[in-house]
């Protein structure tokens, strides 16, 4: 079919055969603004990995577009202008399923170096898909002293009911503010009200769709930041801004796996793991995953491959010594990933495996806490 | 008035409710509810987004001159779609039949692939900031003559409830919009295509009935005026006055663009700031004004007073605009003193601002300068179209409650369309096109009742335009006698509820078991308003047949009818057999309806006779 725009602004679908080819129109050019940037204002670097801040259909390619400049931006939400002044980074313009480990060490590089070159903080557009991936790589990867707050929106930039324009000054806001480690910053209910301040390591999507899909799991968030007056709270098990020194760390051991039981799961499934350096599995309740794939299981661990349990409950710490399956478990050789999140664990396996060769260290290394990712206390419920 | 002469050009879009099981893109039941039983609440703002061609509505822009924080009630009826937390559903498929049925009676050419577009609106109504809507069919034509332009497929905006609160239970029922061409030229004849279009959508049976389920939105423009849209007329019988009113708008706001000319007026001076001026006024508005600005309007004294439509002047269409900035309106010398404002004020105003007796000054109330300047900016634009060579304004307006309307916004460009990205585009084939029946218009289906039930062609017009028509089918395929329910829908409703009586509680099943009831004998024809009473006060059926007539025992019933028959033993020796009907309804008033008719039937034709053998030789 071919598309007509009529001048009412209708589009309608019509048989190619009944159109009449009369020529091309003028190149329309999309009208470009310049907006002014507070010189006193602090600096923050934007680097984008999907263009869902500021977006729309583009005719020409018949997908969304990611105009992307500081300019771009401030037009699509004019309020940023207040909270700082922005410098932009085009990185990759993706679907955040899309995503890769390696495209998580080209981000970190550059937020690296974004860091260094001494910006007050770091907004990282990202889709909300994998963003919780995402911001655990960079948790690990890098040692951050300023804020580095991963954003993006649940309804598309494209309506004027988008979350991207509030979930956006939100985020500069936080970025600007004492934080002092990696986070998300999304609605935190689904009025126009508040924004939460997830940490990296300890943030899920929980709903496919709704603003507020974003939670901390296992842990409070780490703040909130008002709407619209942007003022930004933080609890005190946040870490502060200038805590850390400014490292990367981008080695990743891109060959780990992770697998969720169901019963009657086939060990045929966990054989395509050998060779593998490691696997996340995300078992049933306290850790588990059944008696039949055990002897697969101490093969894998035998072969060389890591093979750490977490749970699908996502709330709550495996405990593998209760019942006896899980003590089968810990005899084949399998670790006990504490009450770290499924994603959380495989891309920390990822980030531990490339950094440590000795196997047992690597191990030891899991069962440690690094970013916040493995509370030593359950202090949360439901 | 000669409309002709006048250069009248109008058209219509009417918006009805459609009658389908679930709503526009969701699965949620298209039903309305009360507020009082919303379960929840949230609110949101709404910005202003650019179109794919990267231009902002100026419908949009107006709407920015306010905050646009909406408060939204939520039902157990509603869900994350009303709530803009959830993509679309597929275009409802029942929906669309109906648009192609309707299509296909106006003789239209359906579109092959229908796009869903969002249609920008920013007011609230929606929680998206949009409305999706869908061209369905083409170039239709009114058996007047008139064309009609297009079919859409829209969904149904959210109710407003009171300022910025709006409730979802409306959203996203499906509406069609019928669009004709600007094709009337008289008030009465745009009444009469609305009364039309009406009737055909009726005919298919599947819309919904009831105030607010139609509106229509006209537009209109005469020679030297603009075209003008109208919103929300809900009364059919509204329209011609909506119409006549309007051209009479046009035409004064022309004269006095004249006048304006021949007095060489003109709106050259900037605002000035008389705060200080009202600080001991008796003006309650103005007293509690923290700013207070006045613009002089050099030669329209006497102009802004006057009144362009019953209730409206140029001051009232000054002071809509203004109010889009969020003042409650303004005061202009023309209408000064009055409200407080003393006649000395007003000299002082006047000398302070060097207006003399041929300009009027408008004055604003506000609660900063920002708001103060944006209201003046508004009654300057304003009054430089009042005395502009184009002086009526494209817009849309809505209707006031007696046909006179007030400004509502621009009209809106194609800029406000954007493609809805979350739905995919449905094919009409021809296979699908080929399948749909044409109803019975309900016109000629009131000729066929006349007809075929012997009722007059009038009480056969009111039948089948009646919210209860699906019953009267329903009772007649059930067997009840046709003119028993007629009788019952047109005159003894009315009749009740022109007594006061709550006729609309009584539910359909109740209107068939009353039928069934008088035709079995169980109750007398007579008795129906009676029973309705008791209807509409919440008993069952049941219930008011025992309260009407206490049950009749076997034995009082004998004891009855053998006095009845006693008492008129001439009249059976007369009649025979034949004495039957008459006396069964003696019977049945008597007992009122409270027994089974075969009962009485059986006992009066035993007793008959017996009075017929004791008499015999």
């Amino acid at each position: 079919m071919a598309v007509v725009k009529l001048d009412s602004g209708y589009n309608i679908g019509v048989n190619p055969d009944s159109c009449t080819f009369f020529g091309y129109p003028a190149e329309s050019t999309v009208k470009k603004t310049r907006v002014p940037q507070k010189k006193d204002l602090p600096v923050l670097s934007i680097v984008s990995t999907g263009g869902t801040i500021a977006s729309r259909i583009d005719y020409r390619t018949g997908s969304v577009t990611s105009q992307f400049d500081a300019d771009d931006i401030l037009v699509a939400i004019p309020e940023l202008a207040k909270v700082a002044q922005y410098r932009t980074i085009p990185l990759a313009t993706i679907l955040s399923e899309n995503m890769t480990p390696s495209i998580w060490q080209e981000l970190a590089r550059a937020v690296y170096k974004e860091i260094q070159s001494g910006v007050t903080g770091i907004i990282i557009t990202h889709g909300t898909d994998t963003m919780a991936y995402s911001a655990a790589a960079l948790s690990f990867m890098i040692d951050t002293p300023v804020p580095v707050v991963f954003v993006g929106s649940q309804r598309s930039a494209d309506r004027p009911s988008s979350d991207n324009a509030m979930n956006a000054v939100c985020a500069a806001s936080a970025a600007t503010s004492d934080l002092g480690e990696v986070a998300v910053v999304m609605h935190a209910t689904t009025n126009d009200d508040t924004c939460a301040i997830h940490r990296g390591t300890r943030v899920r999507k929980m709903h496919s769709s709704r603003r507020d899909a974003f939670r901390s799991m296992g842990i409070d968030p780490l703040g909130f930041v008002a709407y619209p007056s942007r003022e930004v709270t933080l609890k005190s098990h946040t870490v502060r801004r200038g805590s850390r020194k400014l490292a990367l760390h981008d080695k990743l051991e891109k060959h780990c796996g992770l697998v969720q039981f169901y019963p009657g799961m086939s060990p045929e499934l966990l054989k395509a793991y050998e060779g593998y350096k490691g696997l996340v599995l995300a078992g049933t309740g306290l850790g588990h995953v059944s008696t039949a794939l055990i002897p697969t299981l101490k093969k894998l661990i035998q072969g060389g491959t890591l093979v750490v349990m977490t749970t699908q409950c996502m709330q709550g710490r495996v405990c593998d010594r209760v019942y006896d399956t899980g003590r089968d478990l810990l005899s084949a050789g399998v670790i006990e990933g504490g009450d770290m999140l499924p994603e959380a664990a495989l891309v920390k396996m990822m980030w531990v495996l490339g950094n440590e060769r000795d196997p047992e260290k690597a191990a030891e290394r899991m069962q440690e806490d690094l970013k916040g990712e493995y509370n030593r206390r359950s202090t949360h419920g439901l | 008035m000669d409309y002709k002469e006048a250069g009248l050009t109008a058209g219509i879009e009417i918006h009805q409710q459609l009658n389908t099981k679930e709503k526009l893109f969701c699965h949620c039941p298209a039903l309305l509810r009360n507020s009082s039983e919303h379960s929840g609440e949230f609110f949101r703002y709404l910005r202003v987004t650019e179109s794919e061609m990267g231009e902002i509505d100026r419908a949009a822009q107006e709407e920015l001159k306010r905050d646009r924080k909406f408060h939204y009630f939520t039902y157990d009826t509603t869900c994350l779609v009303e709530n803009d937390e959830e993509p679309p559903a597929p275009l409802n498929d029942e929906a669309l039949s109906v648009c192609l049925t309707i299509a296909k009676m106006f003789g239209m050419t359906p579109v092959r692939q229908v796009h869903t577009m969002r249609k920008l609106v920013i007011d609230g109504s929606n929680t998206s900031g949009f409305q999706r809507t869908a061209l369905v069919a083409l170039n239709g034509v009114l058996p007047t003559g008139g064309e009609i332009e297009t079919i859409c497929l829209e969904e149904e905006a959210a109710q407003r409830v009171k300022d910025d609160i709006f409730s979802l239970d409306r959203l996203g029922i499906p509406l069609i919009e019928i669009t004709t061409s600007p094709c009337m030229h008289s008030p009465e004849e745009v009444q009469e295509v609305a009364e039309y279009i009406g009737m055909v959508l009726r005919s298919t049976g599947r819309v919904k009935r009831g105030i607010g389920t139609i509106r229509q939105d006209v537009n209109i423009s005469i020679r030297g005026g603009a075209r003008v849209e109208i919103k929300g007329v809900q009364e059919l019988d509204l329209i011609a006055e909506v119409v006549r009113r309007e051209v009479q708008r046009q035409q004064n706001l022309l004269a006095i663009s004249n006048e304006l000319t021949k007095k060489k007026s003109s709106v050259n001076d900037t605002a000035k700031n008389v705060t200080e001026l009202f600080k001991e006024t008796k003006s309650t508005v103005l007293k509690k004004a923290k700013r207070v600005y006045a613009i002089r309007l050099e030669g329209f004294a006497g102009l802004v007073g006057r009144e362009i439509q019953p209730d409206r002047r140029l001051g009232s269409e000054m002071s809509d605009y203004a109010k889009k900035c969020g003042v409650g309106g303004i005061f202009h010398t023309d209408e000064l003193p009055a409200y407080g404002i003393t006649a000395e004020e007003v000299a002082r105003l006047r000398a302070y601002i060097n207006a003399d007796s041929r300009d009027c000054v408008v004055i604003v109330a506000a609660v900063n300068d920002t708001q103060a300047a944006c209201a003046v900016n508004q009654v300057i634009i304003r009054a430089q179209v009042a005395l502009s060579d184009k002086p009526v304004p494209e817009e849309t307006r809505k209707m006031l409650e007696t046909g006179s309307s007030a400004y509502m916004r621009p009209l809106p460009g194609a800029a406000r369309m954007y493609p809805e990205t979350d739905v995919l585009p449905v094919i009409v084939d021809d296979d699908r096109l080929n399948t749909i029946t044409i109803p019975e218009l309900l016109t000629v289906k009131a000729e066929r009742y006349a007809q075929e039930y012997a009722i007059d062609l009038n009480y056969a017009t009111r039948l089948v335009l009646s919210e209860k028509l699906p019953l009267f089918e329903r009772a007649v395929a059930e067997g009840i006698k046709p003119k028993l329910a007629v009788f019952t829908i047109l005159s003894t409703c009315t009749e009740l509820r022109r007594e006061g009586v709550e006729v609309g509680k009584i539910s359909d099943e109740d209107y068939l078991a009353t039928w069934h009831a008088v035709d079995t004998g169980r109750a007398a024809k007579e008795a129906i308003p009676d029973l309705f009473r008791g209807l509409a006060s919440g008993d069952t059926l049941d219930e008011v047949l025992q309260k009407l007539a206490p049950a009749v025992s076997r034995q009082d019933l004998e004891s009855i009818i053998h006095t009845i028959i006693t008492d008129r033993s001439d009249f059976v020796l007369q009649k025979g057999q034949a004495a039957l009907g008459p006396l069964m309804g003696v019977v049945m008033s008597e007992v009122r309806g409270s027994v089974d008719g075969k009962v009485v039937s059986e006992i009066l034709k035993k007793e008959i006779s017996a009075v017929l053998a004791a008499k015999k030789p």
